[in-house]
């Protein structure tokens, strides 16, 4: 195995992050400040408690799924977008490194950072709302599984994508809206008896609920099957990247 | 030990680079190379020549892995590209034709990235020397956006070497870039080369790779047309001219001198005789002979000898069929 070629994409992917710390980091910190303060306080305070916990406690795990599903994404198309768009993809394509080298080193970046920011996040949403973690083991699983599942997927956007408008069509015009209609902000209990079937073709929904669950002990769906939700999607991911270096598709003429 | 050596003798006259029967169709049915057959020499400095959508790039990007081929097996230093790649790869420092770097990286960086790629342990006084070789070590913590043309060139070239290559691509590296640069490049090329590692080259400067080829190989519409030691080449294919300014002009060539290759200019003024480079007599003193029998005199005379450059575009003008 080529651990230098690992390390060396890993290195070059984490520097990009502390090169543009406003936009990786801070950015997303501040929007979520500002969810907890208007969903939180302002709008939270006058809200009933869902399954006895305050609302602002309730959209934290949305709020950090909502954060990590797109900063993986972000990270992880960017990633491998940009040596396609500048062109230094050869040095990548002609270097000793294998399809799964290349993948541990950009998936692991991208879920790296995004994971880095879900605990930041998590640790602001301590400033404005106060929280117990029920699982926090499992808590830490579901955001590594969840950060590689999307920045796995992230890659594939990345791979796919021949232009900066197209890496953001998936993140903005699909992944936002599942996000926010899986339960990022309610149970799905509030929900009229049909929606809630129709939600749950929402995959989302699974990984909101077994994140919530690992905080305060409630979900929607029952938590091993949004476990294997999330491992399904990460094989299907795996497996299409697989492919993709295999055929060389949009990559190796 | 006896036997280690003569194995070693031998591993080291067997080709570094060997291409068989390589043939590349793209996706819409284009082939850009057709059953490429082709032999790099351990150690040596190959030119490869061609005009514009020959196949160059396509042959070396096939070589480097960048590409898949439709047919045929290549072998770098004893691995093969596909079967082996991960050896193989690592023996090849790729400098590519367009100026492709990581705008916002540091030139340090940058090469240290590319060093880690291709599976080397970390090794700064490396990276510091070949920085130095290629007087980059004053901008190595400048961003690769910052430099000149021709500095981003030089830090593809220290990006190339970054793994310690047994053999360099340099495709088209000499273009646009200036004089100074050229010559240090050229220069560090000799320098490789004395090192062992092997050069192959693609450029438009014919002149340079007359300059600093061992070996030429022109490639024409996705064909290997001809492969052949610089100096063999220019011997076989060369021509030489002789040309005779004359006294007074000459409306055309007399009836006498019709056995003769003789081209007279449009005013009259100049005669040109071509000749065989190879042949032993050239003729020349039989033709001053009967040039002084018809009564024609001249004025000044000068020989001059193909250049590389003249070779090549008879190479690649040459109809299908009649190469050598």
């Amino acid at each position: 195995m080529n651990i230098y070629g690992i390390r060396a994409i890993y290195h070059f992917e984490m520097a990009r992050t502390f090169r543009t710390l406003w936009e990786s980091i801070v950015a997303p910190v501040l929007t979520t400040s500002l969810y907890f303060i208007v969903f939180g306080k302002a709008i939270g305070s006058r809200m009933g408690d869902i399954d006895n916990v305050s609302y602002g406690a309730f959209i934290i795990p949305g709020l950090v799924m909502l954060n990590l599903l797109n900063e993986s994404i972000s990270n992880a198309s960017f990633g491998i977008y940009m040596p396609k768009w500048a062109g230094t993809i050869y040095e990548l394509l002609s270097a000793p490194v294998s399809w799964f080298e290349v993948l541990i080193g950009y998936v692991g970046a991208a879920a790296t950072k995004s994971v880095m920011l879900g605990l930041l996040i998590l640790g602001t949403a301590r400033i404005f709302v106060p929280y117990e973690i029920a699982h926090p083991v499992w808590m830490v699983a579901f955001l590594l599984l969840t950060a590689v599942t999307f920045s796995l997927f992230g890659f594939i956007i990345g791979l796919w994508a021949d232009s900066f408008q197209k890496l953001q069509v998936v993140p903005m015009l699909i992944v936002t809206p599942l996000t926010f209609l899986g339960g990022a902000f309610y149970s799905i209990d509030m929900l009229p008896p049909l929606w809630q079937k129709i939600t749950l073709f929402n995959p989302v929904v699974y990984l909101i609920s077994g994140f919530r669950w690992s905080f305060y002990g409630i979900a929607d769906v029952d938590v091993a099957v949004s476990i294997g939700m999330t491992f399904g999607f990460l094989m299907t991911c795996l497996t299409f990247v697989w492919w993709v270096f295999k055929t060389g598709y949009k990559i190796r003429h | 030990m006896k036997t280690a050596t003569a194995a070693m003798t031998a591993n080291s006259s067997a080709p570094i680079i060997s291409v068989c029967g390589v043939n590349k169709t793209y996706a819409g049915g284009f082939q850009v190379l057709k059953k490429i057959d082709l032999d790099i020499k351990r150690g040596e400095i190959f030119a490869l020549l061609g005009p514009n959508g020959a196949g160059k790039t396509t042959l070396i990007s096939l070589i480097c892995g960048i590409v898949k081929a439709t047919s045929g097996t290549i072998i770098a230093d004893g691995h093969d590209i596909m079967q082996d790649y991960r050896a193989a790869r690592a023996t090849i420092g790729l400098v590519p034709q367009e100026l492709h770097t990581d705008a916002f990286e540091s030139v340090w960086a940058t090469v240290k990235f590319s060093r880690g790629l291709f599976g080397k342990a970390p090794d700064a006084a490396y990276l510091e020397k070949v920085l130095r070789d290629l007087s980059l070590w004053d901008k190595r913590n400048a961003k690769i956006m910052t430099l000149s043309g021709g500095m981003k060139r030089r830090v593809l070239i220290a990006k190339a070497l970054a793994h310690e290559p047994t053999i360099l691509f340099l495709d088209e590296p000499s273009a646009g870039v200036d004089v100074e640069l050229r010559h240090d490049m050229w220069r560090m090329v000799r320098t490789l080369r004395a090192q062992g590692t092997t050069i192959i080259l693609t450029t438009h400067y014919i002149e340079e790779a007359e300059d600093m080829a061992d070996r030429i190989g022109v490639i024409s519409k996705g064909e290997l047309i001809v492969v052949e030691d610089k100096a063999v080449l220019m011997r076989k294919l060369g021509k030489k001219q002789l040309t005779l300014t004359l006294r007074r002009p000459m409306t055309g060539i007399p009836a006498g001198l019709s056995a003769w290759p003789l081209v007279l200019s449009d005013d009259g003024h100049v005669l040109v005789y071509s000749f065989d480079a190879q042949e032993e007599e050239t003729g020349i003193a039989e033709l001053l002979r009967t040039l002084a029998e018809h009564g024609i005199e001249f004025k000044d005379l000068r020989s001059r000898e193909s250049s590389l450059e003249d070779i090549f575009v008879s190479l690649v003008h040459r109809p299908k069929g009649t190469q050598e």
